[in-house]
């Protein structure tokens, strides 16, 4: 009777004593997380992924509404959300793009971690969660495309899913599995709309660890020193909003493909109807799939191409152990610097690759690019880590160095 | 600088996907049209589109099915709800089935597809050498190039005058030389010819008229939300390009006590 506090507050307040979820929110992405003042706009792509995930599993709860998991019946009711459900096609297209463009900001900020040393202690758990979340997404990224039921859904799950059978001894029984019989028909296509469906919330789950594993030890930031917290400013409002032009910078990028070139990303031969008696000349995956196709491709050994690909992935997750410099941001590490580019553009490189045919001088590159791939991580990581000098390191965020470093 | 940076390195992500992802389809010397279609507020011309239906229905349609397309959707391209009755009841649809259990025909109405030429696929390979003429609905989009791959695939058959012996010799029984197709071996004849039809509109319906039309309201069948899609790019662009300076000055103004 006597408190001074209004309704509201009271009401919130015996709320919170019950369900503390709003300062838990605001512990996380508010006010009460203190975030490191020096973060550039690479550290946006965090908040843009959480975003696309979000415009991911409402087009595709929506898009799910009215698909027909069924060989007969899978094309043609993409085409009736293309042309009869409203605003179907916005959403298709939405969630058709939405994979690409997500897989191009999650790339970003992976390779924001390799260049400002985000692996490294302490924070490897984060790191692991992290490639945790790039391999559920292309697991939910691979079964999406069948979904269509295009020639390119069909033949890449035949390709992708015959992979399994390199495996010794019970390589066979995997794919049977996977297939659900003897062959990708439609007991495959009612599994992988099951798993498209499924993934992307154990994805939610995977995201919240990550973000639970940020927050204990904090955010890096592109000096990679430890922050002090006077050299920390609360992550609301002054990321929120940083984080919102991001997101608005991202969006005029995103519409303009969704409204102009919606099948720019995506391939013609998805357009024609599965046919299991017809193989496309060429069958390639999506383009995010293309750099790991490539690492497939350029061994003629079908185990050895299908364990070089999972290593290529693999291997990220003994990076924090294979750079021995305790020096994170590539800012002071003169070699590791260009040794990064180099590896960013060999990514490329092999991203070109896969489209091609695996012959002459392609295959050649595939193959150097290949070889550039694991040298990088397994020999050069190491190997620079000790013979490198990193330049002077400043001592806090807000009193850099003597010279500032060359930018 | 940063947000130069930024939108650099966006750019170069969006560019070099497309540009990999078509290596993989092979090379052709397309005809490149200009489509009333193309560019940021591109729309269909609905004549064109008309005259593009007349040529699929008293051409094309002999063969070739157009599955995703029924009478209704016509409204779309200009025709009011009667003239898709009328265009609908020329059609027969054979129906499944009366009290008695038995098959009848029926004239087709605008919710019904357009039927297909033939009964099933057998039949279709039967009355064609071999060969399954596809459904168009989609054409436009399952082939690189869309409407120009259309329009430069059937205009790509040799001038009988300049055709060499070479490129007789090469083709196997019942095929025809064709400069777009894949192998350059295409199981259709040269459909278009100069004068085929008579446009109701007057237009002179040559062969590349003719070819350009069909090839438009092929566009239109396989992306038909096209003029939607890019009136309503717009506002989202517009929309979005206002709440991102605002979204700027926001970030410059609760940033501005914090030193650099």
């Amino acid at each position: 009777m006597s408190t001074e506090k209004s309704w509201g507050t009271q009401a919130f307040d015996w709320f919170e004593e019950r369900l503390p979820i709003v300062s838990f929110i605001d512990n996380t992405v508010g006010s009460k997380y203190p975030a490191p003042k020096n973060l550039n706009y690479f550290w946006n792509f965090g908040a843009l992924a959480g975003f696309v995930m979000v415009i991911m599993i409402l087009t595709g709860i929506l898009l799910a509404m009215s698909y027909t998991p069924h060989v007969d019946h899978a094309f043609q009711s993409v085409e009736r959300i293309m042309r009869d459900v409203n605003s179907g096609w916005l959403l298709r297209y939405m969630h058709a793009n939405g994979a690409s463009f997500f897989f191009i900001v999650v790339y970003i900020h992976i390779f924001r971690g390799l260049y400002y040393g985000s692996y490294k202690a302490p924070r490897e758990v984060l790191w692991w969660l992290g490639i945790i979340i790039m391999l559920i997404m292309m697991m939910t990224a691979f079964t999406g495309y069948v979904l269509p039921w295009g020639q390119m859904s069909f033949w890449g799950a035949t390709v992708i899913t015959n992979l399994f059978s390199a495996i010794p001894v019970i390589g066979d029984e995997i794919v049977t599995l996977l297939w659900g019989g003897f062959s990708v028909d439609n007991p495959t296509l009612n599994r992988f709309f099951a798993l498209h469906f499924l993934m992307p919330f154990v994805l939610v789950g995977v995201v919240i660890l990550h973000v639970w594993a940020l927050h204990i030890p904090g955010s890096n930031n592109p000096l990679g020193i430890n922050a002090t917290p006077k050299d920390k400013i609360p992550f609301h409002p002054y990321y929120t909003a940083k984080d919102v032009f991001g997101l608005g910078v991202f969006l005029l990028v995103y519409f303009t493909v969704v409204f102009w070139f919606p099948n720019a990303m995506g391939h013609t031969d998805n357009y024609i109807p599965a046919n299991p008696l017809s193989t496309p000349a060429h069958i390639v995956p999506e383009w995010y799939f293309l750099p790991f196709y490539a690492i497939l491709r350029s061994i003629d050994d079908k185990l050895t191409g299908v364990i070089l690909m999972f290593g290529s992935i693999l291997i990220l997750f003994v990076i924090p152990w294979l750079d021995t410099s305790r020096v994170r941001s590539a800012t002071f590490r003169p070699i590791f610097r260009v040794l990064f580019w180099i590896f960013l553009i060999d990514c490329v490189v092999l991203t070109w690759c896969g489209a091609q045919l695996p012959e002459g001088i392609p295959l050649i590159l595939t193959r150097v690019g290949t070889f550039w791939y694991f040298f990088h991580f397994l020999v050069l990581m190491p190997v620079i880590g000790w013979i490198e000098t990193p330049r002077p390191l400043p001592t806090s965020i807000s009193t850099p160095v003597v010279a500032k470093p060359a930018e | 600088m940063r947000i130069v940076l930024f939108a650099a390195l966006a750019t170069l992500f969006i560019g070099f996907v497309p540009v990999d992802v078509k290596a993989a389809g092979g090379e052709v010397k397309l005809d490149h049209q200009e489509w009333s279609f193309d560019g940021v507020f591109g729309r269909f011309d609905r004549q064109q589109l008309q005259r593009g239906f007349q040529v699929y229905r008293e051409v094309c349609a002999s063969c070739h099915s157009l599955d995703y397309i029924a009478f209704r959707n016509l409204e779309a391209i200009g025709y009011s709800e009667d003239q898709t009755k009328v265009l609908a009841s020329e059609y027969t649809i054979e129906e499944c089935c009366d009290d008695q259990g038995d098959i009848f025909d029926r004239p087709a109405i605008p919710a019904d597809y357009i039927p297909n030429p033939y009964p099933n696929e057998q039949f279709a390979r039967a009355s064609n050498n071999g060969a399954l003429p596809p459904d168009l609905s989609l054409m436009s989009k399952a082939r690189h190039g869309g409407p120009d791959y259309v329009y430069s695939l059937i205009n790509g058959y040799p001038d009988p005058d300049k055709s060499t012996p070479e490129m007789e010799a090469e083709l196997m029984d019942g095929m025809y030389y064709n400069a777009v197709f894949e192998g350059n071996q295409i199981a259709m004849a040269q459909q278009l010819f100069d004068d085929l039809l008579e446009y109701s509109d007057g237009t002179d319906p040559t062969a590349k008229q003719m070819a350009k039309d069909v090839a438009a309201f092929l566009h239109w069948a396989a992306e038909p939300k096209l003029e939607m899609r890019k009136q309503t790019g717009v506002r989202v662009l517009l929309f979005t390009f206002v709440f991102t300076i605002l979204a700027y000055f926001l970030k410059r103004r609760i940033w501005a006590d914090v030193e650099s």
